[in-house]
């Protein structure tokens, strides 16, 4: 589903505690540690790039690919067509340009 | 969908650090993986011991491989997780949640968790393994999460056979599939839910379940807590967590995870020539037939003469005939012993009695199924980096 408001989940969860019923589960993820390596352009992938998911998601990446400036080309589009990322026309050189340079 | 202050303090700690471009200050335990740019983050999440971190938002965590040493049973708090999108639901009122069973039904229905724990329960033993499990071993690599061995695990499943609850709505005739949807969703309203389906007759045998229960507790929330899609004998990618939406459909499902999303080639091996594409693809479906040496690792100096090699095996569902052993690098192979079935689904154990030769060694291990399936001296390939079953080499050294 698409997720809830969080008002609505604080709502939820003041209910349960009000009425005493079995304990909901509230559950804390560990911060995050993963950050982007230095690198050109780096403000533009991070405006573009952290919304949805963490910067280990591009750092773990095999770094072997026979042109990185085509792999890393394939993950932006991927992103922005098959994930809907909303990129501008104009990061999209940048982003992929800080990428091959940098892992 | 998460607003944008939310969003900004799930990523907080990532945003500052870059800032300084340093995480001296964090440092932390490490493992790496036996591949380029395997290096990864011992991490703690609760309800979880030190696991292998591979993403952090959405968490992709696997499991320490020594950990498949100690018993057939993958417990709770060392199974492996693995989301798509970033919404995830940490705050879940177990009294207030309900599964919906909707679309071609005869009576839709709203039941709660307490009404589920109520219908006759079904209790099997099943592997759950990640479509990508093992895909940093791929070569030519592919892009995508980059997992050892680890993202895969065997548990003693609690729950209600997905028949009988779509028993009780009424499948109508023109029923042809049906879809599966969990609480868990995009941080963006643009990028597709997480839905997935099963033909009818598959959602329909009696195994298929909607599990409460692992392991004699709960799920863990990142296991998906409090109810979660069982599809024995199918990779995880079916396995829909925090289940809330069963819909019954007269088409075939065509949402983005199961029309352009883990597909394999439609080929007679569903592999393709290592670096091509496929002309054609299929759903991702049944396990291949895998077998791994658990109690020595790769590397280990072992003392020559008499050893024991222990390990397990599991398949897609017709469970395992055979583990053979080679401790010549695949040239005399030798039966080991199977261990208890805890049924078709589950891993098997294995074990076999050996004398291993001064020098240097590869020990090789592989199963066969009832269905008489077997796995492959060289690995097959395919460019979403799935389903590898290649005969796995531990190399040791005996003085």
């Amino acid at each position: 589903m698409r997720y809830p408001s969080l008002l609505a989940v604080a709502a939820v969860t003041a209910t349960a505690i009000v009425a005493a019923r079995a304990a909901p589960i509230s559950y804390t993820l560990p911060q995050e540690t993963a950050a982007f390596k230095p690198g050109p352009n780096l403000e533009v992938v991070q405006n573009n790039c952290i919304g949805c998911h963490s910067a280990d998601y591009i750092n773990t990446q095999p770094r072997d690919a026979k042109s990185k400036r085509d792999f890393w080309q394939a993950e932006v589009t991927k992103m922005i067509k098959v994930y809907g990322a909303p990129i501008d026309a104009d990061a999209v050189g940048k982003i992929v340009e800080y990428l091959a340079a940098t892992y | 969908m998460l607003d944008r202050r939310e969003l900004m303090k799930r990523a907080g700690l990532a945003a500052v650090a870059t800032g300084f471009g340093s995480l001296s200050a964090l440092a932390q335990d490490t493992v790496t993986l036996p591949f380029d740019n395997g290096e990864r983050p011992l991490v703690k999440y609760p309800q979880k011991r030190a696991m292998i971190g591979l993403t952090s938002r959405p968490p992709q965590i696997e499991t320490p491989f020594h950990i498949f040493d100690d018993g057939p049973i993958t417990p709770n708090n060392a199974f492996f997780v693995r989301y798509h999108l970033a919404g995830i639901p940490l705050d879940i009122d177990p009294d207030k949640f309900t599964v919906e069973v909707k679309g071609k039904v005869d009576r839709p229905l709203k039941l709660s968790l307490k009404e589920i724990r109520k219908l006759k329960p079904l209790e099997l033993v099943a592997v759950n393994q990640c479509s990508g499990n093992s895909r940093g071993f791929f070569s030519p690599r592919v892009a995508g999460g980059q997992l050892g061995n680890g993202a895969m695990g065997n548990a003693r499943w609690r729950g209600v056979p997905l028949k009988t609850v779509l028993d009780m709505a009424g499948i109508q005739q023109a029923a042809r599939q049906v879809t599966f949807n969990g609480m868990d969703g995009p941080v963006m309203d643009t990028t597709p839910d997480f839905v997935k389906a099963l033909d009818i007759d598959h959602a329909s045998d009696g195994e298929v379940m909607l599990a409460y229960g692992m392991n004699g507790e709960d799920l863990p929330l990142l296991n998906g807590f409090p109810l979660r899609l069982v599809v024995p004998g199918y990779y995880g990618t079916y396995w829909v967590k925090h289940l809330n939406e069963i819909t019954v459909i007269d088409s075939v499902f065509d949402g983005f995870w199961m029309k352009t999303a883990y597909r394999i080639p439609d080929t007679p091996c569903n592999c393709v020539e290592p670096g091509t594409a496929p002309k054609a693809t299929i759903p991702i479906n049944r396990y291949t037939v895998r077998s791994f040496i658990t109690n020595v690792a790769d590397g280990a100096k072992l003392t020559a003469g008499s050893a024991t090699l222990k390990g397990i095996a599991f398949d897609g569902g017709k469970g395992i005939k055979e583990v053979a052993v080679s401790i010549d690098g695949g040239q005399n192979w030798t039966p080991a012993k199977l261990g208890k079935d805890l049924g078709k689904y589950s891993f098997r154990e294995w074990k076999l009695k050996v004398k291993l030769a001064a020098g240097p060694q590869q020990l090789k291990v592989r199963a066969t199924s009832n269905a008489g399936e077997t796995q492959p001296m060289e690995p097959k390939w395919n460019p979403a980096g799935y389903l590898r079953n290649v005969v796995e080499t531990v190399r040791v050294t005996a003085a």
